[in-house]
């Protein structure tokens, strides 16, 4: 697919070092930004990221170098680099030789895309924005706005001195809307069109996001929040959008299910886990209804792909089944330190990065309540939407999320706005609380861009879709004033 | 070698302009090793080397901007150059006038250099794991040079490089107990490291100890600096920009609209002349020495970028408007008096995970990480539990706020989110009042 990727591998399969072992991973990455903000085009931008990481092994040892020189000579010196550091690791190592993952399958992935970025002009995408901007100010109160459309696209290819060859291209896009309204002391914000749903794909994706359309309701909202009353404080129902359960699961089910967490390996940085390597096959995680799948075969979310950086082949897992905690999430080199099945979500968020594992995509999967009936079944509560703030100990456990938009819920009635929701609780008790899950209809596909974990750090994207959930009992509250 | 190459790669490009066209480069590199631990032993070590170059074509009032890695190698780096400034031309049809567009037209060339000779790494990695026999070590060694240029075609040349390593970690009891450790600088002495793991396994022998469960409630507690510094970072999240200023979308929206202030204690620097990040801005401006963000606990400045300066007719004083070289002011609390001043309360090493629980009232909150310790009668009992707070700055560092130590401690950025972070930051602990804990 990518005859540049091709050549450079081609060139170093043909004068490889003599080591015990090595993977060859180049990255060939373009990226493009339009912003409008305040009916200002902002400077357009372009991103070109060439570069490649090689990991040698030797014996015990493994090393990596990572480059941006790709000519002969430049990938000669990383691999020597990597060669060095493998043979310093011998004897010192936390793996054992027989740990490290030493890929030699063929594997391809090709984002589908049905209306390419280059199909639409330049101009026609400023003046998209224009027109999203433009519908965003609504109001004097409306004291800042902007649109922004985001693309990148990712081609990589893994060869391994076993025969490995893995193609894979993806293209993302990522739009966005921001309303931010004020008046006096108090300042409101809504964000939406794609905000947090950056996807795979093309320009296609932009309806379905609610991109540009969404812009004159997220703006009254804005508005309306300003003199909308406090959340109420109490123990009580919630019920949560896609936007606000995205960060939910992110938080609450996905870091701390990372093997590597469980392993140790980010204790001095992302943190522990509170499950144990013991929990899995019986740990009641959630309630009956939970039901939660690794899922990298759904095209249009973010961390599709067919095989992980490790070059493990992907597919469909359970990870908690019934509310029963089936599965970590953890690649072939940390399913071999644990002795546990995992899955293949050992990533890399740059070129020069090594792959550790990432959540990739973790859904929610849908059950059969239809959201009116959900709203109808309960007494007191408040529904939230789109994730504002986040917050959770280091162990995952002890969580606060704060979100843009509530709405109390009375008597089955859903009523009028209230601004400043925020609620928290423990991870461990959360999800046995679990009592409505929504139908296909309210299930939509969401993703964080900016998932930060590993040292040396990496931020990158994951997926997470999940229709409307109720959880009972939670601690609800309102903000400082 | 690094900065012969940009400034021969600048001149070349340089030729390449057409009409009245103007060019900004900017060049960012490290060449960094980076060894990850877990358990004392070595869990991933490699070498990353990159360089960046970033363009902005300029005619007129129009502009489009691109940032390509580089391979190193002249010829080659300049054909892939040449197809980038063809294509920042070909877009330009389809720009409208920027009205925020501005850039140094004054030329100022400046030159710092801090390239002491880098550690060899192995030889420090071999010192760490020796030091840390016995113990459960986990963390990262981020060691070697980091450099920055600028250049445009009115002839400005700037250049900013150092060498620095940057060791942190933490050393763990059980669990999610645990003490951390920080050691980063210009030049590695072992001493100081061997000094660093002995008060690293007294503390741990606190650590051991069965662990307390406070209720929620309000304590008094010591922030040690690195829990301040995660106070002031979240604080940062638009706290002294110009623009959220204006937008209406700062945190400390209170103090610019209702006059209120923090304690008088507190004064807060923007400490550009520090050294360790770049003097000069993308857009060729010099920062100033020093911007005074609060003085004794009233807002005063903001970081202003220059796309900000012409937006709010302002004068530009540093490239973004997040702070990167803070500086508070120390108080004068002497450290071996910490304890008995806290009496009875919550002495807190590390925070984590903070976020605005209300923005509009500087409403923070976040988790207590690593060792913190319950202390009773100027005595530490126990290590605590986490537990989760939730307050506001305004009562943290204002009404509730006892006093600031003496003594101030320099924090090297270990962030590697991209590449090495050039941020740092230095501060006092501080001793308070009531802090509310929640969870």
């Amino acid at each position: 697919m990518n005859e540049f990727l091709n050549q450079v591998a081609k060139r170093f399969s043909a004068c490889a070092p003599a080591v015990d072992f090595w993977t060859l991973r180049l990255t060939d990455e373009h990226s493009e930004f339009v912003f409008v903000r305040q009916g200002v085009t902002q400077p357009v931008s372009t991103q070109l990221a060439r570069g490649a990481l090689l990991t040698v092994i030797e014996g015990d040892g493994m090393g990596y170098a990572a480059t941006s020189d790709l000519s002969t000579s430049g990938l000669q010196r990383a691999a020597a680099q990597a060669r060095d550091w493998a043979q310093y690791a011998m004897g010192k190592g936390l793996v054992e030789a027989s740990a490290f993952p030493r890929p030699s399958n063929k594997g391809r992935y090709q984002t589908p895309v049905q209306q390419a970025w280059e199909d639409m002009p330049l101009g026609d995408k400023i003046a998209l924005l224009q027109d999203a901007s433009q519908a965003l100010k609504i109001d004097e109160r409306i004291v800042d706005w902007s649109a922004y459309l985001g693309h990148r696209r990712v081609d990589t290819l893994l060869v391994s001195s076993a025969g490995a060859f893995i193609e894979q291209g993806f293209h993302y896009l990522s739009p966005s809307l921001t309303a931010v309204a004020n008046e006096g002391a108090i300042t409101q914000y809504r964000r939406g069109g794609g905000n947090q749903s950056s996807r795979q794909g093309g320009l296609e994706q932009l309806p379905l996001l609610g991109f540009p359309d969404a812009a004159p309701q997220l703006a009254e909202e804005a508005v309306a929040l300003l003199s909308a009353p406090e959340c109420p404080q109490g123990n009580m129902d919630v019920v949560l959008a896609p936007s606000q359960m995205v960060l939910q699961i992110h938080e609450s089910i996905g870091h701390p299910l990372e093997l590597d967490r469980i392993l140790g390996d980010e204790r001095n940085y992302a943190g522990t886990s509170f499950v144990t390597p013991e929990m899995f096959g019986h740990y009641r995680y959630g309630s009956d209804l939970l039901n939660v799948t690794f899922d990298p075969g759904r095209p249009e979310q973010l961390a599709s792909y067919a095989c992980d950086d490790e070059g493990t082949p992907a597919q469909r897992e359970y990870v908690i089944r019934d509310g029963l905690l089936v599965r970590p999430l953890g690649g072939v080199l940390s399913q071999a330190r644990a002795g546990l099945a995992g899955v293949a979500n050992a990533r890399q968020a740059d070129w020069f990065r090594p792959p550790i594992d990432r959540m990739a995509n973790l859904n929610v999967e849908p059950g059969a309540t239809d959201i009116a009936d959900m709203f109808a079944s309960v007494e007191r509560g408040v529904y939230m939407e789109t994730n504002r703030s986040w917050s959770i100990d280091d162990s995952r456990n002890k969580f606060q999320f704060g979100c843009e938009l509530g709405r109390v819920i009375e008597n089955g009635e859903l009523k009028g706005l209230v601004r400043n929701p925020n609620y928290r609780g423990i991870s461990a008790t959360f999800w046995r609380n679990l009592v409505g899950v929504g139908n296909a209809q309210s299930f939509d596909v969401q993703g964080v861009t900016n998932c930060g974990k590993g040292e040396p750090n990496q931020a990158i994207y994951v997926g997470h879709a999940s229709p409307v959930c109720r959880f009972s009992q939670v601690d609800v509250f309102g903000g400082a004033a | 070698m690094m900065q012969d190459y940009f400034y021969t790669l600048s001149d070349k490009l340089m030729q390449d302009l057409e009409g009245e066209e103007q060019l900004l480069l900017g060049f960012a590199g490290e060449d960094s090793d980076f060894v990850r631990f877990n358990a004392n032993k070595m869990r991933q070590a490699g070498r990353v080397v990159q360089r960046e170059l970033s363009l902005d074509l300029i005619h007129g009032k129009r502009h489009a901007r691109a940032s390509v890695s580089l391979a190193g190698e002249l010829e080659q780096d300049l054909w892939q150059l040449s197809v980038v400034l063809h294509n920042l031309r070909a877009q330009r049809p389809y720009l409208q006038d920027d009205p925020y567009l501005i850039y140094a037209t004054e030329v100022n060339n400046t030159e710092q250099h801090h390239d002491q000779p880098v550690i060899d790494s192995r030889e420090a990695v071999e010192q760490i794991r020796q030091a840390a026999e016995g113990l459960d070590l986990v963390g990262i060694w981020a060691n070697g040079a980091m450099v920055s240029g600028f250049a445009n075609s009115f002839g400005q040349r700037n250049w900013h490089s150092n060498a620095n390593f940057n060791f942190d970690w933490s050393c763990y009891h059980a669990a999610d107990k645990a003490v951390k450790g920080g050691y980063a600088g210009f030049d590695w002495q072992q001493p100081t490291l061997l000094a660093k793991f002995e008060a690293i396994r007294e503390q741990l022998a606190i650590v051991a100890k069965p662990a307390k469960t406070i209720e929620p409630g309000r304590y008094r507690v010591y922030l040690a600096p690195s829990a301040l510094q995660e106070i002031v970072g979240t604080m940062s999240w638009g706290g002294f920009g110009l623009k959220s200023h204006r937008t209406k979308s700062t945190p400390l929206l209170e103090m610019v609209e209702q006059g209120r202030r923090l304690a008088p204690a507190l004064s807060i620097t923007e400490d550009h002349a520090r050294g360790l990040a770049p003097g000069f801005t993308s857009s060729g401006f010099i920062k100033p020495d020093l911007v005074r963000l609060i003085e004794q606990g009233r807002y005063a400045d903001c970081l202003v970028s220059p796309r900000s300066a012409v937006e709010y007719n302002s004068v530009a004083n540093a490239e973004s408007e997040f702070p990167g070289s803070l500086e508070i002011q120390a108080g004068n609390l002497p450290g071996e008096k910490v304890l008995s001043e806290l009496d009875t309360g919550l002495y807190i090493n590390n925070l984590w995970y903070l976020n605005f629980s209300d923005r509009n009232h500087c409403q923070i909150t976040g988790m207590t990480r690593f060792a913190c310790f319950w202390v009773e009668q100027g005595k530490i009992q126990a290590p605590l539990n986490v537990m989760r707070f939730d307050d506001s700055v305004y009562d943290l560092l204002g009404n509730n706020l006892l006093g600031l130590t003496a003594e101030r401690e320099f924090i090297f950025d270990p962030d590697t989110y991209g590449q090495r972070s050039q941020n740092s930051i230095q501060l006092p602990g501080v001793l308070i009042d009531a802090m509310n804990f929640t969870l």
